[in-house]
């Protein structure tokens, strides 16, 4: 009798040495090496199952044999003749893993910008090339001129990612008609919204693919030189654009005379300190000279004068890497995707109360609640969709009646909301909507660069008031207040961060005013959100006398035994909400 | 002075195609560990070592290590992508060094994936 033990690489790596002196000492203490050998042949091909041994004459095959197995196989096999079933090679059973397909978070999206993602090592420009990365510079330095390029991106219907939806082409075009040299191409890597993290993944998981959209369009409008402005807060994204900027030197695809077709550009990273004014094109185009980053009056327009009074381009990092494939793929199929005016696919950061906090990549036109449901999988601890708020603090609050919304730049601006550059914080019927206006309220505060009197002052005035209403010196006629306030910082703004900055408390008074009136007239907060009102009290008829209260207060305030209704001290409690928070039963108003 | 040319670009592609393509190259897998900013806060730069000693304990050379960017699903990671000849890619989720050995143990070396830590097989569906 022979053990044909394959010693191939493959099953050598899973152990198939170790499994031969195991049968021979086997063997040896029974003293049958005279009756079976083991025998090492090369790999018979089934690598994946091994080791695999074939028992010869009888031809019977083992796979996934183990050392442990051996005494098994010596008694089982040569003593008694018997075949070792549980060591038999099985038809896989049916195979439990779903298909990514058929899971609701990736199935959905359709990966345009993200297309490289989860494939590629961001740090390896071959990986890059691999994936047709350089192909679409290629095409348009060999095959077009820059007036087709314009062209082409025009007729894409592709509009600027990083929230105003400019149609990308008019940009490039405008910028192209300016002949006076040098111009300059700008990556806005300034991603400053709460919840956002669209572009720092782009940048950190493809960053050629931005600089191959920035050679684009430097070729289309007439530049040789482009700016990554990425804030400092991104560290490795910056890393990885740097290693990929010295790549892409080494090869000859940025520097001079590139693919040698006479074409020279460059891009240099500029690490922003993280104001979110920064983000604005003018400010971001100041700061880049050195100077303190305010917007400025326009006319001029960038494309006309804008960094070093030069005419300039500025795009956001998610546009540039949809050029790749745009070009690629043609305008055509590029603007097969999407709705009428709202064309390709749009990338989102989803956070907050959604059990897939992830980043996701859909055509434009795929429904808010399918974004939400379908694909973040809906709203973890079984609560409640509440509202989701869309393009940071510019943006506003879509709530649950709207949820129907088709995701496009028009759609949101009509609910009122935005586009935004992508970021969507989700948030349950545990969240109070005029905490939430006074958060973004807060943020716009602090983020006001103090140029235009209505931002810098009107903020904080709008932002005092909301505190008076959470902290219950909410009067009469304070929503209408806030709503006149608001009107005129929107109207009366210069830059883009003024001009919707009262965005977030006009719509959530617009949808949720109902919360707003129960703070002022009831001093009651309905999500239970704002300490101040809250009465920390137990309701009788809802508490189940489970303790959760009690184990949890930190401050010792529940009093409470088996069998009976949790009570609140007042006196020791610090309105820390903990008690709220562990409640399964909302027995605490 | 060009340093590569068009031509240039397509051999880089078929060169690497390898790498991307397992079937037609010499790997036998490859590990795919998603590092961007999400998964390295929870934890990948453990299970890229978890699978840089195994492999180096035991001097493999037909399977692929590399790294890659977030895979998307930021709420469940550290998530890796195992990819074994012939067969369909499997993303794993919420990894650490443990489950991590045993990916290595029975998925990269035995071929079975494991189906405790795997959230779905097969690709994304990407442009064109």
């Amino acid at each position: 009798m022979q053990f044909m033990l394959c010693a191939g690489t493959g099953c050598l790596a899973s152990g198939s040495m170790e499994v031969k002196e195991a049968m021979e000492r086997e063997l040896k203490k029974r003293n049958l090496q005279d009756e079976a050998q083991v025998i090492t042949t090369g790999c018979n091909g089934f690598c994946a199952r091994g080791p695999i041994m074939v028992v010869y004459p009888d031809g019977v095959f083992y796979n996934q044999v183990k050392p442990e197995h051996a005494p098994l196989i010596v008694e089982e096999h040569v003593l008694k003749g018997r075949v070792v079933e549980s060591l038999l090679f099985k038809e896989e059973a049916k195979q439990e893993i779903p298909l990514l397909k058929d899971i609701g978070f990736f199935g959905l999206q359709r990966l345009t910008v993200l297309r490289n993602r989860g494939l590629i090592d961001a740090e390896n420009i071959d990986d890059y090339i691999a994936r047709d990365g350089y192909a679409a510079l290629g095409k348009v330095l060999t095959e077009m001129t820059p007036e087709e390029v314009i062209e082409e991106v025009k007729k894409s219907g592709l509009r600027g990612r990083g929230g105003g939806g400019f149609p990308t082409g008019l940009k490039w075009e405008e910028c192209r008609r300016y002949e006076n040299f040098p111009k300059y191409t700008i990556c806005n890597g300034d991603e400053g919204d709460p919840g956002a993290f669209m572009d720092r993944s782009v940048m950190e998981g493809d960053p050629h693919s931005v600089l191959e959209g920035m050679a684009i369009s430097g070729y289309a409008i007439g530049a040789g030189k482009g700016y990554i402005y990425v804030r400092a807060e991104y560290p490795l994204a910056i890393q990885r654009l740097q290693k990929a900027i010295h790549d892409a030197r080494d090869y000859g695809l940025l520097g001079e005379n590139i693919l040698d077709k006479g074409f020279n550009f460059d891009i240099e990273i500029y690490p922003g300190a993280g104001a979110f004014v920064c983000g604005e094109s003018t400010a971001l185009m100041y700061s880049i000279e050195g100077k303190r980053g305010m917007p400025r009056i326009k006319p001029p327009r960038s494309a006309e004068a804008g960094l070093n009074n030069q005419p300039t381009n500025l795009n956001n990092v998610e546009t540039f890497a949809n050029l790749n494939p745009l070009i690629l793929h043609g305008s055509e199929w590029f603007a097969s995707i999407g709705t009428e005016g709202s064309k390709g696919t749009k990338v989102f950061a989803l956070t907050g109360a959604v059990k897939n906090v992830g980043l996701v990549e859909v055509p434009m036109g795929t429904k808010l609640k399918s974004l939400i449901f379908d694909i973040g999988g809906g709203i973890p601890k079984k609560r409640k969709f509440k509202a989701a708020q869309m393009g940071g603090p510019s943006g506003g609050c879509i709530p649950n009646e709207l949820v129907d919304v088709e995701i496009d730049y028009e759609s949101l601006l009509d609910a009122g909301a935005m586009m935004g550059s992508g970021g969507v914080v989700v948030m349950d019927d545990h969240t109070c909507m005029v905490d939430t206006a006074r958060f973004f309220t807060e943020f716009c505060v602090d983020e006001s660069c103090g140029k235009c009197t209505p931002c810098r002052e009107g903020l904080k005035v709008m932002f005092d008031r909301l505190t008076n209403i959470v902290e219950g010196r909410g009067e009469e006629g304070d929503v209408e207040f806030l709503q006149e306030w608001g009107k005129h910082i929107n109207s009366t703004s210069h830059c883009g961060l003024g001009k919707a900055a009262a965005n977030p408390v006009l719509s959530t008074i617009r949808y949720f005013r109902n919360e707003y009136d129960a703070h002022i007239r009831d001093k009651h907060c309905p999500a239970l959100v704002c300490p101040s009102l809250i009465d920390f009290v137990v309701m009788e008829d809802k508490c189940k006398m489970c303790g959760l209260c009690y184990r949890n207060c930190p401050s010792g305030a529940i009093i409470w035994e088996k069998k009976q209704v949790a009570r609140i001290d007042l006196g020791k409690c610090t309105k820390c909400r903990t008690c709220i928070t562990n409640c399964k039963f909302g027995a605490i108003r | 002075m060009p340093k590569i040319s068009i031509e240039d670009l397509k051999k880089i592609k078929e060169r690497e195609r390898g790498k991307m393509v397992l079937r037609e190259g010499e790997y036998r897998a490859k590990i795919t560990v998603h590092m961007g900013t999400c998964g390295i806060a929870a934890g990948a730069r453990d299970v890229m070592t978890e699978f840089r000693d195994s492999i180096a304990a035991r001097g493999i050379t037909d399977v692929i290590l590399t790294n890659s960017g977030c895979a998307g699903l930021c709420a469940k990671e550290p998530m890796i992508t195992v990819e074994v000849k012939d067969q369909s890619p499997v993303k794993y989720v919420s990894l650490d060094r443990e489950k991590a050995k045993r990916i290595f143990e029975e998925h990269v070396m035995g071929g079975k994936p494991v189906e405790d830590y795997a959230l779905a097989r097969g690709s994304e569906t990407t442009a064109g």
